[in-house]
């Protein structure tokens, strides 16, 4: 068969001069621009186009939108795989390729439509019944083959290549939908002044105009349209994109596909994700047409009638000969009177005894054969349609066809008002549900609302863009409402499902339900909607349901004798239409997913032998390459310099806070588990803050650098949240107290130099300080300048040596920390990593993370002294509570392995020697270092209260590793516990 | 009640499937029950059925406002597992893990239970020593649990991004085999079918607008079908628990919270195990029919709605991609939220309460639907013989005035934190 | 989205905030040595369908504690307020000072 022999020789919205190339389950095909790949199919003759979920029946194209159940196909090859995409939707362009699914080895002839036969026995949720045996993990042997039968389409496996953007974007007026209520809304809105974002799926604009002839007095109307709101500098017309999901705060998330026709696509984004925010909502969504229920209403050349019409006015392509019109209503009537116009002959089936005799009098002009009182109940034909079953008041008759028009009437389409929670109202006059109540700032417009006359629809376009223009102060001279009619009759709903033949009737052709499937469900009594939807799946389609949804619900009344509004509506989820995951994620992928964070030093790290280590977002040196040949041997060996000689650290990640007030003194009294009021200007001091319910909430060290201005430190972890509650306890709390705080983390870059050798170190690089014992005792400060930058010196330390921590203004920081090692390579001055840090100060038996889990008390970490019998500060009462002071409350102790060449692990679970290891244990090893001071593993660990005796023994089991380590209890400062180094 | 089987199933084909029965009945409200069980879903459902099949409590009513399972049972990400680290968890979850082995044959219902297998990632040598101490844990309560090295991991999930560009390059991970997912809205079936087997009443459309007293003790419940009295009544209405709970006069330390699930078009076989990013909030796994089920964090600000917002949206898709690129070109389909009882610790609340004849099942965060049977059970324990069940002694109301929490995470006491 | 109409920086979107829970709650005074006065504090909430008082602070932006309406049954907001314009109504006067 010739190419496109189904395309008419004029008319239409597609460019004949621009042909299009694709292939089509490797098939070389052609179409034109302004095709859709169903369009070009359909041109091209091909019917058969997928496989069915579960039974695997062949299908055809059925719709001309984004409500197909059957026609998906994948698009691309290896990274640019995308399956499960509807024909209907897809813009056609050169080179595309296309492939059918869910079907092997070919989609004519599918193994797997076998299923068919033993249709009986899966009848809806018949797995709930089975596979229950006859072993307990039975069901997994059985899962293994339904597992594999299920799914549609083949996910990709390599990464996408493409790139996605996300924008974020305002408007005044946002309005969904680019049919002529929308269009309407739209130049009404932009006339009273406001700012107007046009939304359209479609890459044209239209709605159903687009399935008016290209002749004709709908289509001047809309070229008029759509030239008057591309002239006007406030409406934004956003096509090829789909509104998906309405959120709170009238938040709309888009995805806008890229032009595919445009060649040169270099760098564009596939799709934009965009949020558009908009002050007001007209929903102008449309309605879809309803099918008709009877038996093999699933076969392939079965359309809806407005996409029949679709077919033949937009696209030029005829797609049958011999067409039967199964309609209820008047509309479908103009697609049987324009195919017979076309040359097809046709036969109108109309179930209403009394037909419109207008109607039937054009029938006759047109050629139009018109049974009325008749319906279709069966079909036959398998890869296409041959011959229909027709029931009319002469009794069954049989027709041959290649064609089957069906239509129902409409649904308006209620998805997005849904989203929003308002639910959906049962209007009897239209048989169809509109949506409920909107609020102040929502509005509806033409056939989503019921209008479905393109008079009425433009009418109360026009209306609803006045008002939400209103509704955002904007009321400029209104327009001259303009006027296009077309003559539609209301449509008479299908309002029930009709008696079928012996074959599956289809109801949800997607999943593949049946009228029989919702008998069976509601026979079992899942005669809820959404029992029903989850027993049969119906409506679980990538399609969401959006041609089964109503059909489903007369059916499940009709059987519970009940009204529709009392069965019940579905309450739909977003997206509207599938959203690739990729759109959603944007440009906030590889390394601009959770950015990193680099201290003023990062660079001088990376070019010197830095292995990193990333703590919370922060790029930390774990160790330098130079110090070892592993983790293990590194931090050893920069411990061990650290004790002997000198050590510098980059501590640029601490939180950093300036506390400023004349109460300021106060204020971090309260804070802090330990007092502040009586710190003398110029000292520092180590504190601990509590959470409200009496846990540690973070340690750090503050500093008074004058009598209302302290200089707090919090852990790298812990510095937005310690801010953030500061404030709240000063803005919520406390607003009494006269105190600023702020950030100031960013400003200064931090370094620490510890050992014995640090003095001469500070000397050497800062010749002009006075850096001697009594000018800058332990915890004292130096505040100076170092190249015209606050330079701030502290006597802090961490390690249990004599240290320093030099904070200086952040641009400075590399600069400084060059000078540093220079004037400390005399002296042997290294950089050490996270791990020596964590290792000295597990030897000092200072707490941290680990021990800091949100579960410990300050008493839990031997801290209690700290707060004394102060009170009244953060934490102090609940902290009193009976749990915490229970005898075999866990504890911090220090733990040193007993045989030499034992490792202890953080995460072995504690249990006393000759314990049978089962349960919880005593207790757990939190930190562990090799301590070059003892020779041997040592630990800190939260060992009951009741258990840990310094000098007892505890066994730590690991159970991961199948180790079992003997340990001593002994005091957690297994260095120096006098304090003496820090002097040394 | 006609027992399900492969025969049953053949029986029935052979005459047109049209001699199924109710799965269960459509009763009407006596006067009233020995017990009231309030809250038609899963937690709920399986009291109802272990008050009959274990302590012979037949003389019950399950009352619930819509539709059965049409709460969290129905919303949640199906995933199962035991992998909890502080003493009264691990053994509660555990002892659930047991019974979600036997649970489709002891209902005579398919919960199609599937052992995948659940894994979370770890991103550095301290993550993976956290991972082992939970390990170590578990084992040491005879749970299985293992710990994997980044090959391992490779081989088990290679669609995992192990290139060289992942933003949180992979280092090992946490493995249980035994974990897996169920299929939720069976487990509610099921038990409503075995509950109402033992000749429980479920009433569905049945709102509980009221608590009936007599001095301090409750004596039965006003409903939208009018007054049913009971000996006891028993609250499992997680996500609505405060609402519930102020009719009764309790004060409770929950907030609700939206928690949104996702999935995906249906595909072929991608995920075999369910798979949690440790680098951030996403899990996922692929339910029998094909989808892609996900979720990630709380959206972090109490709500009733069911419904969630875009940026948790979008944080879940970026999350998603950084795991997984390969799914980038997959397409969302759908997306809900689930209304959580969200407490200061994150564990749950099942206990006798100080009001006399009113019992509390809730709390659950975001691990109710792996508790099911284990709650149900101990609740039922609990309601017949008015004293907690051992397994949940660690998850009464005094626990927050006494400070014994169960603080997994340790990010306590703001429940949306959890 | 919740679009948050921050009295300093105008309507934004609630992702640049930070919640702070329930603003109906009364803190304790610091040195309030009553163990039941804070166990209530911390822990019981009214947690209702309907209008909730809440903390939000404008974390990306202005940094200061709001109290928000909030209807928690449909997100809608009734009103947003700076949390120190209400608090300071609440507390002592301040002393002047010296």
């Amino acid at each position: 068969m010739s190419s496109n022999h189904k395309r008419l020789s004029m008319g239409g919205r597609i460019d004949r001069e621009q042909p299009v190339d694709f292939t089509f389950d490797g098939r070389k095909l052609a179409g034109y621009r302004g095709d859709t790949l169903a369009s070009a199919l359909l041109a091209n003759g091909v019917t058969l186009v997928g496989r069915s979920f579960k039974y695997h029946r062949p299908r055809g194209i059925f719709s001309a939108g984004p409500e197909e159940p059957n026609a998906l196909v994948t698009l691309g090859i290896a990274g640019r795989r995308e399956p499960n995409l509807p024909a209907t939707t897809l813009e056609l362009a050169d080179g595309m390729v296309a492939e059918s699914q869910n079907r092997w080895p070919s989609l004519a002839f599918d193994v797997q439509s076998a299923n068919g036969l033993l249709a009986p026995f899966l009848s809806a949720g018949f797995y709930y019944k089975t596979f229950m045996g006859p072993t307990r993990r039975a069901w997994m042997f059985y899962e293994h083959f339904i597992r594999k039968a299920a799914g549609l389409g083949r996910a990709g496996t390599d990464p996408d290549p493409d790139r996605y953007e996300v924008r974020h974007a305002f408007a005044d007026v946002a309005i969904i939908g680019g049919g002529p209520a929308g269009l309407s809304a739209a130049r009404a809105a932009a006339a009273a002044g406001a700012r107007v974002a046009l939304i359209e799926q479609d890459f044209l604009l239209g709605g159903q105009l687009l399935a008016e002839p290209s002749d004709s007095a709908a289509a001047a109307w809309l070229r008029q349209t759509e030239a008057e709101l591309e002239s006007s500098e406030t409406v934004a017309l956003m096509k090829r994109t789909t509104a998906f999901g309405i959120y709170d705060g009238n938040v709309i998330g888009l995805v806008e596909q890229r032009d595919p026709t445009n060649r040169q696509p270099v760098g564009e984004a596939r799709q934009t994700f965009t949020m558009l925010r908009a002050r007001s909502i007209v929903f102008a969504t449309g309605a879809i047409e309803r099918p008709m229920v009877f038996s093999n209403n699933d076969r392939p050349g079965v359309m809806l009638a407005s996409a029949a019409r679709t077919y033949l006015n937009r696209f030029a392509v005829l797609p049958g000969k011999k067409i039967i019109v199964a309609t209820s209503n008047d509309g479908a009537w103009r697609t049987a009177f324009d195919l017979a116009a076309a040359g097809a002959e046709v036969t109108v089936a109309d179930l209403r005894a009394s037909l419109p005799a207008a109607l039937v009098a054009e029938a006759a002009q047109f050629g139009v054969v018109v049974r009325a009182a008749t319906h279709i109940v069966d079909l036959r034909g398998g890869h296409a349609v041959r011959r229909a079953t027709l029931n009319g008041p002469d009794g069954q008759s049989e027709a041959a066809c290649d064609l089957v028009c069906v239509s129902g009437g409409w649904s308006p389409t209620v998805h997005l008002t849904s989203h929003l929670g308002i639910k959906p109202a049962y209007r009897d006059d239209i048989g169809g549900f509109v949506p409920g109540a909107f609020a102040a700032d929502r509005f509806g417009a033409g056939s989503m609302m019921g209008a479905y006359s393109t008079a009425g629809a433009i009418e109360d376009g026009h209306r609803a863009g006045t008002q939400a223009a209103s509704f955002c102060g904007k009321s400029g001279p209104a327009p001259t409402p303009s006027k296009l009619d077309l003559g539609e009759t209301a449509a008479a709903q299908l309002r029930e499902v009709l008696p079928a033949g012996r074959g599956k009737a289809f109801v949800d052709f997607q999943m593949d339900v049946t009228t029989g499937d919702i008998e069976l469900a509601h026979r079992e009594g899942y005669e809820s909607v959404e029992h029903l939807k989850r027993y049969t799946t119906l409506g679980m389609g990538t399609d969401q349901g959006k041609t089964s949804n109503f059909p489903a619900l007369a059916a499940m009344a009709t059987l519970r004798n009940a009204t529709i509004p009392e069965t019940g509506a579905t309450t739909f989820r977003p997206p509207y239409t599938p959203v690739a995951i990729g759109t959603l994620a944007g440009r906030a992928i590889g390394h601009h997913f959770k950015p990193i964070r680099r201290t003023p030093m990062h660079d001088w790290h990376m070019t010197n032998g830095a292995e990193m280590l990333e703590v919370g977002l922060w790029m930390r040196p774990y160790f330098y390459k130079q110090s070892g040949r592993d983790v293990n041997e590194a931090y050893v060996a920069e411990m061990r310099n650290a004790r002997q000689a000198a050590s510098l650290m980059d501590i640029s990640t601490l939180g950093k806070i300036d506390v400023q007030g004349p109460d300021a003194a106060i204020f971090l009294d309260r804070v802090y588990a330990n007092g502040f009021a009586k710190l003398p200007v110029g000292r520092a001091r180590y504190g601990v803050m509590l959470r409200d319910d009496g846990i540690v909430f973070d340690d750090g060290t503050t500093t008074r650098l004058a009598e209302n201005r302290f200089f707090m430190t919090t852990s790298t972890a812990k510095a937005a949240d310690v801010l953030s509650r500061l404030e709240f306890l000063l803005d919520t709390a406390w607003p009494d107290l006269r105190v600023a705080v702020t950030s100031v983390s960013d400003e200064w870059a931090a370094m620490s130099v510890a050992g014995p050798k640090s003095r001469a170190i500070l000397s050497a690089a800062f010749p002009a300080l006075d850096v001697s014992d009594a000018a800058l005792a332990h915890m004292g400060l130096l505040e100076s300048e170092w190249r015209g930058r606050a330079l701030r010196i502290l006597r802090l330390s961490y390690s249990g040596e004599r240290a320093y921590e030099i904070y200086v203004g952040a641009t400075a920081g590399e600069q400084l920390w060059s000078r540093l090692l220079e004037a400390g390579r005399p002296f042997d001055l290294k950089p050490y990593g996270v791990e020596a840090l964590g290792a000295l100060r597990v030897e000092k038996g200072h707490v941290a993370g680990p021990e800091i889990d949100g579960r410990t008390t300050l008493d839990d970490l031997g801290l209690g002294r700290m707060a004394g019998k102060r009170t009244g500060f953060v934490g102090d009462v609940l902290r009193r509570r009976p749990a915490f002071q229970a005898p075999d409350r866990q504890r911090l102790v220090g733990l040193e392995c007993i045989e030499e060449g034992k490792r202890l692990r953080g995460g072995a679970i504690l249990f006393l020697p000759g314990e049978k290891p089962y349960g919880h244990g005593r207790g757990r090893v939190t930190s562990v270092t090799f301590s070059p001071e003892r020779g041997r593993y040592v630990g800190l660990a939260l060992l009951a209260g009741d258990v840990a005796s310094e000098g007892s023994e505890i066994v730590a089991v690991y159970p991961m590793k199948t180790e079992t380590v003997r340990a001593r209890i002994v005091s957690p400062v297994f260095l120096d516990p006098q304090g003496e180094r820090l002097h040394g | 009640m006609a027992r399900y089987s492969a025969f049953s199933i053949f029986r029935n084909a052979l005459s047109g499937q049209k001699n199924w029965q109710r799965a269960w009945r459509a009763a009407e409200p006596k006067p009233s029950y020995d017990v009231i069980v309030i809250g038609g879903g899963g937690h709920g459902l399986a009291t109802a059925f272990y008050l009959a099949e274990n302590h012979g409590i037949r003389n019950v009513v399950v009352l619930e406002k819509g539709y059965i399972g049409g709460g969290n049972v129905g919303r949640n990400t199906t995933v199962i597992r035991s992998n909890y680290l502080l003493d009264g968890n691990t053994q509660f979850y555990e002892f659930s893990m047991k019974l979600w082995e036997n649970m489709s044959r002891a209902l005579n219902f398919n919960v199609m239970f599937s052992q995948r297998g659940q894994l979370v990632t770890a991103h550095s040598a301290d993550q993976l020593d956290s991972f082992s101490h939970r390990a170590n844990i578990m084992r040491l309560n005879g749970i299985d649990a293992d710990i994997l090295d980044r090959d391992e991991v490779r081989r088990l999930v290679p669609y995992l991004d192990f290139s060289d560009t992942a933003r949180f390059p992979i280092h090992g991970a946490i493995f249980q085999g035994r974990a897996g997912t169920a299929r939720h809205d069976a487990v509610a079936w099921g038990y409503a079918r075995a509950a109402d087997g033992h000749g429980v009443d479920i009433i569905q459309n049945c709102e509980v607008t009221g608590f009936l007293r007599d001095g301090d003790s409750i004596v039965g419940v006003e409903t939208t079908k009018g007054r049913i009295g009971a000996g006891k009544v028993g609250l499992a209405v997680a996500g609505h628990t405060s609402v519930l709970g102020a009719k009764a006069g309790l004060e409770l330390p929950i907030e609700s919270h939206v928690l949104q699930a996702f999935v995906t078009e249906p595909l072929k076989p991608l995920v075999d195990q369910v798979v949690a990013y440790g680098a951030d909030h996403f899990y996922v796994s692929q339910s029998d029919k094909g989808g892609l089920v996900f979720g990630g964090n709380l959206d972090g600000y109490n709500s009733y709605a069911q419904r969630g917002n875009l940026g948790v949206v979008r944080e879940v898709a970026e999350a998603a991609i950084a795991l997984m690129p390969c799914i980038s070109r997959v397409r969302l389909l759908r997306h809900w939220g689930g209304v959580m009882d969200m407490t200061p610790d994150a564990s749950p609340i099942i206990c006798p309460t100080p009001i006399g004849g009113l019992y509390l099942n809730g709390g659950w965060c975001y691990g109710g639907f792996k508790a099911t049977p284990a709650s149900g059970w101990c609740f039922a324990h609990t309601i017949a013989t008015g004293k907690p069940h051992p397994l949940i002694a660690a998850y009464g109301l005094d626990r927050f005035r006494t400070g014994h929490t169960l603080d997994e995470a340790g990010a306590g006491p703001s429940a949306w934190l959890q | 989205m919740l679009r948050i109409e921050c009295p300093c920086c105008g309507p934004r979107d609630h992702d640049e905030f930070r919640y702070g829970g329930d603003a109906s709650v009364t803190r304790p005074a610091h040195d309030d040595p009553d163990p039941e006065a804070w166990y209530r504090y911390v822990y019981v909430r009214t947690n209702p369908a309907g209008l909730h008082r809440e903390f939000w602070q404008h974390v990306i932006g202005c940094r200061q504690w709001l109290v928000v309406e909030r209807d928690t049954r449909n997100h809608a907001i009734a009103s947003v307020d700076l949390a120190r314009k209400l608090s300071a109504r609440k507390s002592p006067a301040r002393k002047p000072p010296a």
